[in-house]
């Protein structure tokens, strides 16, 4: 199984201009441990809404990656939006699950996928053009190569471990994450 | 055909122009009877990336993702709707993105089916306690001047504005 600090550290490693958001709880501290990047849009609420902000940033920005790193409960609760960008097939979007099979956040109550709900049969049904599971750290480097060169609407499951992490707590106050990342943006545009 | 009958059947023709007007880029829908001409109207135009939802409240990530890109969006939906979307409008308000919401209104005048009369009768309270401005119109006249000027209050200010489409202006469903 993945250390799951050491799984984002790889896949964020020499990240150029990615434009990544991350989903509310863990994957956010997991993010902004790897150090704090502008073009971060780091999510503190609005669970199951992570893809769907993937998805209007991959159209207004065709011409750049977007990844979605979120977790296993986050993606769950927006399942229905994997079907909406199936109909999109946006070509630069990757979302990456960091699947614990946990609810971190809320006391370690298992969720669905530690049931065996499979979320790349899922995202394959949904007309993802390509979807993996990984669980060894040996594998980081093409799960990096997909996320910058690999098509999309890509999801790949990260079986990580499900012992905590440190936080690593990045802004959060929304307006100064989102004008930060805009004018990031605006910046290399 | 006099003008009032050439607006009456025109209206979404209406809000179209002013989503060309203010260059609305992204439109996110779940499929509706009130707004299917102007949903056609949106995927014909090239302009615009029209997105077919699953839910609405996927339509309120899809505006935020939309402005942290650099494009204006706007969502259709009916007032139920509005009810699948509450939790996830706290991303607007905490991050002051602006929204476009444009509502076909069900439970009010001449409703046929009750079962749509308790999320009806409370849309525009909810949208006021989430924040937005709200706006009716039950005029085919009044479509254009008045979603022109939530376009602008949007978009301009970075505020959520919410257009009631009134049952009376859509027109009695048809059951038969």
């Amino acid at each position: 199984m993945l250390n799951r600090r050491e799984f984002v550290r790889e896949l964020l490693l020499d990240r150029k201009d990615l434009l990544v958001v991350s989903g509310l709880g863990s994957p956010t501290y997991d993010v902004a441990a790897c150090g704090d990047h502008p073009l971060n849009f780091y999510l503190w609420g609005a669970m199951g809404g992570a893809a769907m902000i993937g998805l209007g940033l991959a159209l207004a920005q065709p011409g750049r990656r977007v990844l979605v790193l979120t977790g296993d409960g986050e993606a769950l609760m927006g399942l229905g939006s994997l079907a909406t960008i199936g109909v999109k097939q946006p070509g630069n979007l990757v979302i990456v699950v960091l699947d614990n099979q946990h609810y971190g956040e809320t006391g370690m109550q298992p969720s669905h996928t530690r049931a065996g709900v499979d979320l790349v049969a899922v995202a394959r049904a949904c007309r993802f053009t390509d979807g993996l599971y990984v669980s060894e750290i040996g594998a980081a480097g093409r799960v990096r190569d997909l996320v910058h060169n690999g098509g999309g609407p890509i999801l790949v499951q990260a079986r990580i471990a499900s012992d905590d992490a440190p936080r690593v707590l990045p802004n959060r106050d929304g307006h100064a994450i989102k004008l930060r990342f805009m004018e990031a943006l605006s910046a290399i545009c | 055909m006099d003008d009032r009958t050439k607006s009456a059947l025109h209206w979404p023709d209406a809000i179209h122009a002013q989503f060309r007007r203010v260059g609305i880029r992204q439109v996110g829908y779940v499929p509706d009877a009130g707004h299917s001409r102007l949903i056609e109207l949106c995927v014909g135009d090239p302009n615009i990336h029209d997105v077919v939802l699953t839910t609405e409240q996927e339509g309120v990530g899809l505006v935020a993702g939309a402005a942290l890109g650099g494009q204006r969006a706007a969502l259709l939906m009916q007032s139920s709707g509005i009810g699948n979307c509450i939790n996830m409008f706290s991303l607007l308000k905490n991050c002051g993105f602006p929204c476009l919401i444009l509502i076909t209104m069900r439970g009010e005048f001449a409703e046929f089916n009750p079962w749509q009369v308790p999320m009806g009768s409370i849309t525009e309270a909810s949208l006021k306690l989430c924040g937005f401005l709200t706006c009716r119109v039950d005029e085919p006249n009044d479509v254009e001047d008045t979603v022109g000027g939530g376009c602008d209050m949007a978009f301009n200010g970075n505020l959520p504005v919410a257009i009631l489409l009134s049952q009376r202006l859509i027109g009695r469903k048809q059951w038969n």
